[in-house]
C-alpha cells in the first residue's frame, strides 16, 4: 500500500499554501499553478505534511490517496 | 410577532469578535438572524462550516444577482466585472491569469526592493518630529507603495499615486472627495496601461498586455490590487504595531527571538480577520450546512473573524501564541477566491514589523490603548490614527 498526492492543477488557484506547508513535495511553476516535487509521501513526517497541504488548501485541490500496490 | 436584532458587526473590544457571534457559535452555529433592510441572513460561525462555505461556489460571489448581500467591490465608473465578484469557471480563467504574479518564489522575490520602501518611509520617520501618526508614516504609504512599484508607477508619480490613495481611505474625506480621488486614480492607470502598450515595462501590466490582455480590463486589474491591497495592509500593519506596544511581553518574544516573526504575522492575522466583510455570499441551491439547510436565494455570512477562534481549531483561541503554527485560518478567506495577495500582505507585514523593532527601540503609544481610534464599524477592520513617539 502506498500514499498518492493528486493535484488538479485546472481548479488550483495558485495561493502557494501547499509550498509553503511542504516545499520538498510542492512547488508552483511560473502561472502559479501547483506542480508536485514528490508525489508518493513515505515517512510519517512526510504523510502528516501531505495532510496539512490537503487541509489548507483554498480550492480543495489536492488529495492523498491510498493506492494498493497493482500485481501483474 | 417576535424581532430578533439586526446582526450587527461592530467590534466594541478591539481584541475580540462582538460577543454575540461568540454565543451564535456556542449555541447555534448556523442561525437565521436580522440583516440591513429588514432582510435575514445566515450567520455562519464554525470554523469547519465556513470553509465549506466559501469553498462551495453554490454560495456565489456574484453582486450583480439580485439578492445578493454583498456591498464591497465595485468603484465608480466600473462596468467591467471584477475578479472578486466572479463565480468559476469564469473566476477560474481570470484568476488563472494573474495568479503567476503572486506565486511564493516571486514574492519573495520582492524582499530587496519592499525592505527598501520600508526603511526609506522609517528614515523619513525619524527625520521628523518625535511624535507621529503611524498611519501616515508607514501603514498607509508602505503598501500603496508597493502597489505603485508593480505597477510599474514611475518614481516621479509616486506622491500623486500615494496622495490620491490615502484619500480614498482617509477617514476625514468627504463622499465627493473620495470619489474624485478615485477618479483621478482610475485615469492615471489608465494612462499608465496606454503607456505600456507603447512602452513595456518590466511590470504586472506590460506583463498582463503581452499575454493578451484586454487593456480596459487591465484598468480594472490594476484598480482591484489597489483597493484590495492598500487598506487592508495598512490596517495590518497598524494593528501589529498597536498590539506589541500595549503587550510589551510579545514585543520582548520577538526582540528575544526574531525567527517568531512569521508565527507572529500568522498569529495576528488569524486574531484580527480584518477582512470578514469578503465573506458575504448569496446561496444558489439548497444546500446543508453544519446540519441545517440552507434555501437557494438566502444570503450568507461567513464569519470568519469568529471561525478563526473556534475552540475546536484553535485551543485557547483568545490567546495571543506566536508559536500556534496556524495557518489553518481563514483571515484571507477560504475557497476559490482565497486572498490573491496574502503572500505579498504577509512579507510586509514581516519586513515592516522587524524593521519597525530594530529601527526604533524606543517606539511606544503616544496616547493610552483605549483612546486609540478603531474602525470598529468596519467594513474592514482597523486604525483610524496611530499616535506613536519615541
Ligand atoms: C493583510 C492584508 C490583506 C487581507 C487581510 C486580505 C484579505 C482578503 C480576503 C478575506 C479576500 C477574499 C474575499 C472573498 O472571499 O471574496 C481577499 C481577496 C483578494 N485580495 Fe486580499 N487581503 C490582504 C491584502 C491583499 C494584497 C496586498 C493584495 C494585492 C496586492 C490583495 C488582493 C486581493 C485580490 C485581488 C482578491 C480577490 C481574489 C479573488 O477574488 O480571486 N489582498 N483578500
Ligand atoms: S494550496 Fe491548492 S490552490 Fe494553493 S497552490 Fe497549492 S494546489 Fe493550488
Amino acid at each position: 500500500m502506498t500514499m498518492q498526492i493528486n493535484a488538479n492543477r485546472a481548479t488550483c488557484i495558485g495561493s502557494g499554501q501547499c509550498v509553503f506547508t511542504d516545499p520538498d513535495a510542492f512547488d508552483q511553476d511560473d502561472d502559479g499553478t501547483v506542480l508536485i516535487l514528490r508525489a508518493e509521501p513515505v515517512t510519517n513526517e512526510e504523510i502528516t505534511r501531505a495532510n496539512q497541504a490537503v487541509h489548507v488548501c483554498p480550492s480543495r485541490s489536492l488529495s492523498l490517496v491510498t493506492e494498493e500496490l497493482e500485481y501483474s | 410577532m417576535t424581532t430578533t436584532p439586526n446582526l450587527s458587526t461592530r467590534r466594541v473590544d478591539p481584541y475580540n469578535p462582538p460577543a454575540e457571534h461568540a454565543r451564535l457559535q456556542e449555541e447555534q452555529p448556523v442561525s437565521q438572524v436580522g440583516w440591513r433592510d429588514d432582510r435575514k441572513i445566515w450567520a455562519v460561525t464554525k470554523h469547519a462550516d465556513v470553509r465549506a462555505v466559501l469553498s462551495d461556489a453554490r454560495f456565489s460571489s456574484d453582486r450583480s444577482l439580485p439578492g445578493h448581500p454583498t456591498n464591497i467591490g465595485y468603484a465608480p465608473g466600473d462596468k467591467l466585472k471584477q475578479l472578486i465578484e466572479m463565480d468559476p469557471p469564469e473566476h477560474t480563467t481570470a484568476r488563472g491569469r494573474v495568479m503567476g504574479e503572486f506565486t511564493v518564489k516571486k514574492v519573495a522575490a520582492m524582499r530587496p526592493w519592499i525592505t527598501k520602501i520600508v526603511e526609506e518611509a522609517i528614515d523619513m520617520m525619524l527625520q521628523g518630529p518625535s511624535e507621529t501618526d503611524f498611519v501616515v508614516a508607514l501603514s498607509l504609504p508602505v503598501p500603496s507603495m508597493v502597489i505603485a512599484e508593480l505597477l510599474g508607477v514611475p518614481y516621479d508619480d509616486h506622491d500623486f499615486f500615494q496622495e490620491n490613495s490615502a484619500a480614498f481611505v482617509d477617514q476625514h474625506t468627504t463622499p465627493v472627495e473620495k470619489a474624485a480621488a478615485m477618479g483621478r486614480l482610475r485615469s492615471y492607470i489608465a494612462d499608465l496601461v496606454n503607456s505600456r502598450i507603447e512602452a513595456p515595462g518590466n511590470d504586472i501590466l506590460s506583463r498582463q498586455l503581452s499575454a493578451g490582455a484586454d487593456p480596459q480590463d487591465l484598468v480594472g486589474l490594476g484598480f482591484l490590487l489597489l483597493i484590495a491591497g492598500h487598506e487592508t495592509t495598512a490596517n495590518m500593519i497598524s494593528l501589529c504595531v498597536a498590539t506589541l506596544l500595549d503587550k510589551p511581553e510579545l514585543l520582548q518574544q520577538l526582540r528575544d527571538d526574531p525567527d517568531l516573526m512569521p508565527g507572529a504575522v500568522e498569529e495576528l492575522l488569524r486574531y484580527f480577520t480584518i477582512a470578514e466583510i469578503g465573506g458575504l455570499r448569496l446561496a444558489t441551491a439548497d444546500i446543508e450546512v453544519g446540519g441545517t439547510l440552507i434555501h437557494a436565494g438566502d444570503a450568507v455570512f461567513a464569519l470568519s473573524n469568529t471561525a478563526n477562534r473556534d475552540p475546536e481549531v484553535f485551543p485557547e483561541p483568545n490567546r495571543i501564541d506566536f508559536t500556534r503554527g496556524a495557518r489553518n485560518h481563514v483571515a484571507f478567506g477560504f475557497g476559490p477566491h482565497q486572498c490573491l495577495g496574502q503572500n505579498l500582505a504577509r512579507l510586509e507585514l514581516e519586513i515592516v514589523l522587524s524593521a519597525v523593532i530594530r529601527r526604533i527601540p524606543a517606539l511606544r503609544l503616544a496616547v493610552p490603548f483605549a483612546e486609540i481610534p478603531f474602525k470598529e464599524y468596519g467594513p474592514n477592520y482597523g486604525i483610524y490614527k496611530l499616535p506613536v513617539a519615541w
